[in-house]
């Protein structure tokens, strides 16, 4: 039944009625194109959302201090409170939903770095050498602080990529000493990110700054990863049990969000990606729609053909056509047709996302495009698949009908001279 | 050839029936040239039909080359069809976006024979009818007895055993007519076995045998040796 003449059979007819296939395929080429381009916006949406959380773990979690706005077990609103290290060993300690700490101490004022001649302010963050995993940092030479700089209250820094630049200009920075308020500190790494603020941020261990800059056992901020769940509802339980925690050894209401401020971003990012679903499914739905639309037009159209070639048909049967080679000329007319429009359509679609993705990375390469939400905005190759196989199956569904139709034409009625 | 015994048919259209054939007795031998004539309405397109497996009976039997014709299905229908019997009809039912060749060469296609091999036997037909240099073109771009020239090729490709026409020279002018009926009594003379259907006499009068049906049955049978005396007796109808 699938032989190169059953194609020509229907090429044949199908060229004899080139305007009618051709308004045919459109309606169906019409729908797969807007379901590609549907799908590829809330791809390319889900994407410039998802690109705005890889800079971190999706899990990290960030607590600070503040004064408190609630009283508390008589004492009045308005106490300061602090974190410290004895924070930093509790969360290391209690927390069974948590997976890594780490701690940081703001330097006081402004810190200038100098290296020979060149000098420069840059952002330093002191910090547990877990930080590397947590929020991403990319070392591209030297290490990342370890436990042992912790430890012995190591001078080290890893420095950004700009700040290489400002203050090493070509020289190999590794091993040199850049001083931060007259303090040498021994560059032992490089972090490079092409869009990433971390390019003018430098890292030094966090108990090394506590003791160079006077902070004691002064902590202004926790990162910490949780443990991954699925729901938002058992990210949000993990903040509270957390808070909960250090409410109770700072004697503070856990509900006062003034008195420790907390973002836990692991139920964001969970939040996010049910609206992605649902745009997702809301898509498909839509587009299905248009495709179904497409099919009863081609259905509907096929139908009238049926009934216009009946006596075809009936010549056709009288010559010795099978039912079987009636229905297959039929419906492989109309999967044929909504194949070769829906790839058409397919094509077309994926290939606009696909330009419309190459201009956002030339803005995105030429340094525009900044604070896009929006990022390769394509179809990948499972859902073009899957569009395919929806097509050649409405190609089969809309030629059922009309095919059976086909099928049941009687000779004698067909050829009967009017 | 063909042995038809107590046929009948009826045709059922909502509340009423129509009783067209009504016992009807037949045989035809191989070879036969067969002509039915009988007035409008007397059941000769109804008899064809049946005879062509493309409608069936309500009751009594129908052998065909020695096998029942009763109750296939369509496929068995078809296939029947396409082996044993070549249509030729009074509208020469060509389909139109097809050429003389592709129209020809159709049958085979249900053979399953190659488009290259169906289509040089076309060729080689539509040459033994003289119209070879028509064979690329659309039925459109031809004259009636060019048509049925064609209708002809094509009913002939299948080497069918039996040529069955209902009224072939029904929509042809009598020069043309006399063509189509002379290239009938060839294929006749090649020892196919030739039914036709026609109101005209002068054409059954070129037949060997004149079938006359009325009431829904055969009234009459004219064979060979009487044939000069119906055409007697039309000349003075
Ligand atoms: N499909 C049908 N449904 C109902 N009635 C039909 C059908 N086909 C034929 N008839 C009726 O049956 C009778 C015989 O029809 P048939 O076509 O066999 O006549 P005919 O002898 O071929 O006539 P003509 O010379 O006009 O072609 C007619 O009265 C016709 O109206
Ligand atoms: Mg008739």
């Amino acid at each position: 039944m699938f032989d190169v003449d059953v194609w020509q059979e229907i090429f044949s007819t199908i060229k004899k009625n080139k305007l009618r296939t051709f308004l045919t395929g459109f309606s169906v080429a019409w729908g797969i194109f807007m379901l590609m381009i549907l799908l590829g916006s809330g791809n390319g949406l889900q994407n410039g959302v998802t690109e705005q959380f890889s800079s971190n773990s999706v899990n990290i979690m960030w607590m600070w201090t503040g004064d408190t706005s609630i009283p508390f077990e008589g004492m009045k609103e308005g106490r300061t409170i602090k974190f410290n290290n004895g924070d930093y060993n509790f969360l290391k300690e209690k927390g069974e939903n948590l997976e890594n700490v780490s701690s940081r101490f703001y330097l006081p004022g402004t810190i200038v770095y100098t290296y020979k001649n060149e000098y420069g302010s840059f952002e330093t963050s002191s910090c547990h050498p877990a930080l590397l995993g947590m929020e991403k940092v990319n070392v591209v030479s030297g290490r990342f602080i370890n436990d042992l700089d912790m430890a012995d209250f190591r001078k080290v820094i890893v420095i950004g990529d700009n700040i290489r630049k400002a203050l090493f200009k070509e020289e190999d920075p590794i091993g040199k000493y850049v001083k931060l308020n007259n303090v040498p500190f021994k560059v032992i790494g490089l972090t490079f990110d092409k869009d990433r603020h971390s390019e003018r941020t430098a890292y030094i261990p966090v108990s090394t700054a506590q003791r160079i800059f006077n902070g004691a056992d002064r902590v202004h901020t926790f990162a910490v990863t949780t443990k991954m769940v699925s729901t938002a509802e058992e990210a949000e339980a993990i903040t509270d049990k957390v808070r909960e925690g250090l409410a109770a050894r700072h004697k503070f209401d856990p509900k006062d969000k003034k008195a420790m401020g907390s973002f836990n971003m692991l139920a964001q990012y969970i939040r996010t990606m049910k609206i992605f679903q649902a745009i997702k499914i809301f898509v498909w739905i839509i587009g299905i729609g248009t495709l179904i639309a497409g099919i009863v037009g081609v259905s509907n159209i096929m139908l009238i053909l049926v009934k216009e070639r009946t006596r075809e048909i009936g010549i056709r049967k009288a010559l010795g056509a099978t039912p079987a080679s009636v229905i297959s000329l039929v419906l492989l007319e109309s999967v044929l047709i909504t194949t070769v429009a829906g790839y058409a359509g397919l094509l077309f679609g994926v290939g606009i996302m696909e330009g419309i993705n190459y201009g956002l990375e030339q803005a995105l390469a030429t340094g525009g495009g900044e604070g896009v939400f929006f990022r390769n905005p394509t179809v990948d190759f499972t859902t073009a698949i899957t569009s395919m196989i929806i097509l050649v199956v409405s190609g089969a569904l809309a030629g059922y009908l009309p095919a059976r139709k086909a099928a049941n034409v009687k000779p004698i009625e067909a050829l009967r001279d009017e | 050839m063909i042995q038809i015994e107590n046929l009948h048919k009826s045709y059922v259209m909502g509340h009423n029936s129509l009783h067209v054939l009504k016992g009807l007795e037949l045989g035809i031998e191989a070879g036969e040239f067969v002509s039915i004539m009988g007035s409008s309405g007397s059941g000769k397109s109804t008899l064809l039909n049946i005879l062509g497996i493309l409608d069936d009976y309500d009751q009594g039997t129908y052998y065909l080359g020695g096998k029942l014709i009763q109750g296939l299905n369509e496929t068995k229908a078809a296939l029947t069809r396409n082996e044993m019997i070549g249509f030729i009809f009074q509208s020469f039912n060509l389909i139109s976006f097809k050429n003389a060749m592709e129209n020809v060469a159709l049958p085979l296609y249900y053979q399953k024979i190659s488009r290259k091999k169906r289509n040089q036997i076309a060729l080689e037909y539509l040459d033994r009818l003289g119209l070879k240099e028509w064979a690329h073109h659309l039925p459109s771009e031809l004259s009636g007895g060019q048509k049925q020239r064609v209708a002809i090729a094509r009913a002939l490709i299948s080497q069918p055993r039996i040529i069955l026409a209902d009224e072939p020279t029904g929509a042809l002018d009598s020069t043309t007519s006399f063509e189509v009926m002379d290239i009938l009594k060839e294929i006749n003379d090649q020892g196919k076995t030739v039914i036709i259907v026609t109101h005209e006499h002068d054409i059954a009068a070129m037949t060997k045998k004149i079938i006359r049906l009325k009431d829904g049955v055969i009234e009459e049978v004219i064979k060979n040796g009487d044939l000069q005396l119906f055409k007697d007796r039309v000349r003075t109808e």
